[in-house]
């Protein structure tokens, strides 16, 4: 049961970076995705971006069924920062939606286009800066310290930041990618195609740059990266599909470079899953949460299990449907 | 302000701003359903502009509902983690089936709002149907997680720790049916007198406009209906309530002195220091009716409690008298409705029946957060009642106001774009949907 949830836990996770990222990202590039950016942006997240927040969701009801302490432990530990996420996704979803069904086109528009910017970089960086404090270790379970060693220090360091940044750099990358076959002039597709680019090589430097701050705030992941055959396998070959990716980009097909893509992120989050498994907070005393201490009980688990193949069963069918629906709607716009 | 105030508080604002959109998310749906359907047998041009024009309303409401709830999943645990801790395990499955018909919604309200031109007609009236069912469904599984935490069920505690934890019993709780019922057609009857409300006001301003006139009718049809069995669900409530939590009822009918009989206290103004009720009216022997069906029983007063384990008695009378009358009056004017469609057909266009209807516009909506106001502040001082304390369960973060401070700011301002943002879609009305310009 455990492996089965532990299994389930990923995918969202890993659907809720790809998925969401792209939705996240989508309002990075659009600041410098010109003019016809942000009609290309909301048309193509408006009718899946609440759907593609439901991964967050599930991921949440998984950990505090599932794995309750951990819930309890980051909710009390990373209040501020996840107060922040909050913030970001208030702000995101209803600055974006005001924007697209807003009927009358005036000044209030900027104000809306300045919030949904913002949001979508800020949130995607504390995300970073929650994820990035899960795994640095300076979080305590005994609330003996001060207010600035409880609840501030463990994420307000320099490697949680580039742990923020290099979610910021990834989600518009995703986008980026994501949007190069959403556009609909050659023009647009080549700008995006270009930004796709730069936000990958960002994404590299982000990702040097959590290695590096990670020795400098005394936390190990080179070594445990080495430790690891499974890590050391995903991320050599995230290495090797690097160039293919650019190879892509010369003559983009959406499916394969979408598909490529995702293969992509999907083993950075594997690679970084093998260095952590089965970890997922580390503590300051060393009495780590993993998921086998913290799992909840078999029939909770049980329950879960049952409900969330249930949920798939009818989900994964109707998403495929609403992409299709799509697909033949535009396919029909252009032959008109 | 201490801590503990500050999170009861910020769960308050967080929720109650959250139950509006969830109450138009569960309704709505179902209203453009039956246009579009009705548009679909009779062809008349306003049925299918009404759903149309709804439909863009909902879909800002739906994305404000959605965000406000992924705050709340994690609210829970940022203010209340010594409560999640040990509720997540017992109660996660509601949540999770929740979260599937979350899914299903926003992906079937994806089709329906965008697929107006892209689907055979019927297939698209049926994703509106989806969009009802699953919208009614996630109402009704998170409302058993708040049930269970007025009738804990489904493990046994044990030394602070919960064990044999049965999810299944935990979410068929013993108040799971009650509440899911009284929430429901609170949705109902809230977002279906809101939505009459506004048309009818409208409809004051421009006589005879045909989809205004069309709207109202919709709307009253589904808010008649649950208004009047609106008030036997909360008499179903009540003696469920009189049963489990002999103290909220206690409180929310200020009854501070065990009585057999009981006199139902209606209105009033209760005294804590003195426990008594000031300026009330007394019905002899009712209370004993209502709590148990007879006019001779014993209903348990707060004396029988310590005062460690009271209610605040003044905030859950009042808002139980606020939720009461508020039911009656709309029952009262659901039971008008049908009476004038059936037989006076012409009152329903008079214009002392619009003001009157134009004036209920947001009572179904004070009701909705006085009846949560009871259930929630009825069960202090327990978050989980008789096994757990609200301020056992707190974060023992400091320095919690100011994440109120902002979350209420954030939602305040909101609220107000909101009311704007309606105001200008409905100035547009007239421009984009023919039947809006039409007279009859
Ligand atoms: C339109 C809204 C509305 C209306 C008209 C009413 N209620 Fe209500 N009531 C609610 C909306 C609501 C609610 C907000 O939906 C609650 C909160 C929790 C719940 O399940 O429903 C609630 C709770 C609630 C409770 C507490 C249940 C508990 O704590 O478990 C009782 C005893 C009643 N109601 C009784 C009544 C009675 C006797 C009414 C007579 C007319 C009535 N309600 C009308
Ligand atoms: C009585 C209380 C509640 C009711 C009736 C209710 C009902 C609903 C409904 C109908 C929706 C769909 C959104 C819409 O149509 O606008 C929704 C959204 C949501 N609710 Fe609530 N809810 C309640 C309380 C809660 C609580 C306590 C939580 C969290 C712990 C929560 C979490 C959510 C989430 C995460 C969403 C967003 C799902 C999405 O993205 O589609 N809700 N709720
Ligand atoms: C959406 C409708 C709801 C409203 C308007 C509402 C309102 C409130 C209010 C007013 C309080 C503060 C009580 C006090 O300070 O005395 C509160 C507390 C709380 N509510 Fe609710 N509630 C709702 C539904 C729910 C649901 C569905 C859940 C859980 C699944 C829930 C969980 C809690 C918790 C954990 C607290 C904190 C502990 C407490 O003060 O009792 N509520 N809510």
């Amino acid at each position: 049961m455990l492996q089965i949830i532990i299994i389930i836990l990923g995918v969202s996770f890993i659907l809720y970076t790809l998925l969401g990222g792209a939705d996240f990202g989508a309002g990075i590039v659009e600041t410098f995705a010109g003019r016809k950016g942000e009609r290309t942006i909301s048309k193509a997240i408006a009718p899946v971006w609440e759907a593609n927040h439901v991964w967050l969701i599930l991921a949440i009801v998984i950990l505090f069924s599932g794995f309750p302490q951990v819930y309890a432990a980051i909710s009390v530990a990373l209040h501020i920062p996840l107060m922040v996420v909050l913030l970001g996704i208030v702000l995101r979803g209803s600055s974006f939606t005001f924007r697209h069904y807003d009927v009358t086109h005036d000044s209030s528009h900027k104000y809306y286009t300045f919030f949904f910017k913002v949001s979508s970089f800020v949130t995607p960086v504390f995300l970073g800066i929650t994820l990035g404090a899960m795994i640095l270790g300076k979080i305590s379970l005994e609330n003996t310290g001060s207010f600035y060693e409880q609840y501030i220090m463990p994420w307000f360091n320099v490697f949680c930041l580039s742990m923020g940044l290099f979610s910021a750099a990834l989600f518009g990358y995703i986008a980026a990618v994501f949007l190069i076959s959403e556009a609909t002039y050659p023009i647009e597709q080549k700008r995006y195609t270009r930004l796709a680019k730069v936000f990958l090589l960002l994404t590299l430097a982000m990702g040097m740059l959590v290695f590096a701050t990670a020795e400098a705030e005394d936390h190990h992941l080179s070594n445990a990266f080495f430790a690891s055959r499974l890590s050391i396998a995903a991320f050599g070959i995230v290495v090797l599909l690097t160039p293919v990716i650019f190879y892509l980009f010369r003559h983009p097909d959406a499916l394969k470079l979408r598909a490529a893509v995702s293969v992509h992120v999907t083993l950075v989050m594997l690679g970084w899953f093998a260095i952590q498994f089965p970890i997922l907070v580390y503590e300051r005393n060393g009495n780590h949460l993993t998921f086998y201490n913290t799992q909840a009980p078999y029939a909770t688990l049980y329950q879960l299990v049952i409900a969330l193949f249930v949920g798939l069963l009818l989900v994964l069918p109707s998403f495929y449907f609403l992409f299709k629906v799509f697909k033949k709607g535009d396919e029909q716009q252009l032959h008109s | 302000m201490d801590d503990l105030l500050a999170a009861r508080l910020q769960m308050a604002v967080s929720l109650g701003w959250h139950i509006v959109f969830a109450c138009i998310g569960m309704t709505m749906p179902v209203l453009m359903a039956f246009s579009e359907w009705k548009w679909l047998r009779t062809q008349k041009q306003e049925y299918i502009d009404i759903a149309k024009a709804w439909s863009k309303g909902v879909a800002i409401f739906f994305a404000v509902g959605a965000v406000s709830g992924t705050v709340l999943s994690f609210e829970l645990g940022l203010l209340f983690p010594g409560f999640m801790k040990h509720a997540g395990p017992i109660i996660g499955m509601p949540f999770s089936w929740e979260g599937t018909a979350f899914f299903v919604e926003a992906i079937a309200l994806g089709v329906f709002l965008y697929g107006w031109d892209r689907l055979n007609k019927w297939a698209h009236w049926l994703s509106g149907v989806v969009v009802g069912i699953s919208g009614v469904m996630s109402g009704i599984f998170v409302v058993a997680a708040n049930a269970w935490m007025n009738s804990p069920a489904g493990f046994t505690w044990e030394n602070g720790e919960a064990t044999n934890i049965d999810p299944v019993a935990a979410m068929f709780n013993d108040a799971w049916f009650s509440q899911a019922l009284h929430m429901t057609l609170a949705a109902f009857v809230a977002t279906s007198f809101a939505v009459a409300g506004v048309h009818a006001f409208l409809l004051l301003k421009d006589r005879g406009n045909t989809f205004h006139r069309t709207a109202v009718r919709i709307a009253l049809s589904f808010g008649a209906v649950a208004a009047f069995l609106q008030p036997i669900s909360g008499d179903i409530s009540a003696k469920d309530v009189a049963e489990r939590q002999p103290a909220k009822l206690a409180a929310l009918e200020a009854l501070y002195h065990t009585s057999k009989p009981a006199d139902l206290v209606i209105g009033g103004i209760p005294n804590e220091q003195e426990e008594r009720v000031d300026y009330a009216i007394h019905v002899p022997g009712f209370l004993s009716f209502l709590a148990h069906g007879d006019f001779e029983s014993e209903v348990i007063g707060l004396d029988q409690f310590p005062k460690s384990e009271r209610p605040p008695v003044l905030i859950t009378h009042i808002a139980f008298q606020i939720m009461v009358g508020i039911g009656f009056l709309l029952a009262f004017a659901g039971l008008l409705f049908l009476v004038f469609s059936a037989r006076w057909k012409h009152l329903l266009s008079s214009t002392w029946w619009l003001t009157f209807i134009a004036c209920l516009t947001p009572l179904g909506f004070i009701a909705v957060e006085a009846g949560w106001t009871v259930t929630e502040v009825g069960r202090q001082p327990w978050v989980i009642y008789g096994v757990m304390k609200t301020k056992d369960a707190v974060s023992p973060m400091p320095g919690l106001q100011y994440s109120f401070y902002t979350i209420t700011t954030v939602y305040v301002l909101l609220t107000l774009i909101l009311v704007w943002l309606m105001r200008r879609q409905i100035a547009t009305i007239e421009t984009y949907y023919p039947s809006a310009r039409k007279k009859d």
